[in-house]
């Protein structure tokens, strides 16, 4: 049996700027197959990750509608991964930097989704196995 | 645990911020009892440049009245107890020299780097 | 001997930043860690053979192992015989494997 771990992750990038992101959520996906608690803290545009007013589009340079574009939706995605960890008995406890909710206008974020600070991603940090931070550029 | 924070990326939304979020965060964390390092390196070794003034800016009738201070962030922290390294080759390559940075750093090399990093258990690249 | 991950997410073909990992992985290889450079993103790009660039041997030679993400190799069209024999693929599960492990990691 897999010895369940906990990683913490900082991620600064907003959605659809970066390959970051996809990274990170790929990285996010394999932790919480193996059911590993997996904490996140979101600092400055990567609380946009999980903001709930994200909408899907058509693409007319595709040729696709909205149903057949199936745009990725990073709100989604945190949901889906938030779901697998329960399933597969870990759990995905992800942060939002409160202060950078605010200046963004952010609050409405999915369900599950905290309110933190930097003091939060410290003690997270610190009662994890490990620490991966993904700065922006 | 104690943990190395390195800042690469160099006035990057400081003016919007009006900080650097990684020396604010450094600055939040150690407030929160964290036991903290910090690196310099690339264009950030220019925080630590007490010219620094971005003072002044204006956008139509909005005034910005509290602009980034960086070079003061880095000496508080300094102050706070966090040591602060600043990477020597990427100081000359800028033209840098000690007259022209904040006191208190600690100028080191590419060659030092295992060592400062054997000295704390996690290596924070922001 | 400590364990360290570096993750290499760019490369810049001629910009000496793009050294940064490479130097750094040389650096604690040759103060007796055990060092993994993990290529991904554009990170592979200067892992296809025939790329101009420093290369990965020296490092190999150094003990530092070469990874890089076959789904970032996959999304550029870097097949597995068009790689630098220094270099090889890998499932990203390979960095959850190092964390978990306690590796210092590194992301740039």
């Amino acid at each position: 049996m897999t010895e369940r771990k906990t990683l913490t992750f900082a991620l600064m990038d907003a959605p659809y700027e970066s390959a970051r992101t996809t990274t990170a959520l790929r990285l996010i996906d394999i932790a919480t197959k193996r059911g590993y608690a997996v904490n996140v803290f979101a600092y400055e545009g990567a609380v946009m990750l999980p903001f709930n007013r994200q909408q899907p589009h058509p693409n007319a340079v595709h040729g696709r509608n909205v149903e057949e574009e199936n745009h990725l939706l990073t709100k989604d995605v945190v949901a889906a991964l938030m779901k697998a960890a329960e399933r597969n008995g870990g759990k995905l406890d992800w942060v939002n930097c409160g202060l950078c909710v605010d200046e963004r206008g952010a609050g409405e974020a999915i369900e599950g989704v905290r309110r933190g600070s930097p003091a939060d991603f410290w003690k997270l940090a610190e009662a994890s196995d490990n620490t991966l931070v993904i700065g922006t550029r | 645990m104690k943990a190395l924070n390195i800042i690469e990326c160099a006035y990057r939304a400081t003016i919007e911020e009006q900080d650097d979020t990684i020396v604010w965060l450094t600055h939040a964390m150690k407030a929160a009892g964290a036991d903290l390092g910090l690196v310099l390196r690339g264009d950030a070794v220019n925080y630590a440049v007490r010219a620094q003034n971005a003072a002044g800016l204006a956008f139509g009738d909005w005034r910005q009245t509290q602009p980034p201070r960086l070079a003061d962030d880095i000496a508080l922290l300094v102050t706070k107890g966090v040591a602060v390294y600043v990477l020597a080759e990427d100081l000359v390559l800028r033209g840098l020299d000690a007259a022209d940075l904040v006191p208190g750093l600690e100028r080191v090399t590419r060659e030092s780097l295992p060592g400062i990093f054997a000295a704390h258990d996690q290596i924070w690249h922001w | 001997m400590a364990r360290y991950l570096l993750i290499e997410s760019r490369y810049s073909f001629g910009a000496s930043e793009a050294d940064f990992c490479r130097d750094l992985a040389r650096r604690l290889a040759t103060a007796d860690n055990r060092v993994t450079l993990f290529l991904v993103q554009n990170g592979v790009l200067p892992a296809r053979a025939g790329a101009h660039g420093p290369g990965f041997a020296d490092l190999v030679r150094v003990g530092v192992e070469i990874l890089a993400d076959d789904f970032s190799l996959r999304e550029r069209g870097i097949s597995s015989d068009r790689l630098q024999p220094s270099v090889k693929p890998s499932a990203l599960d390979v960095v959850i494997d190092r964390l978990a492990d306690g590796a210092k990691a590194i992301w740039h």
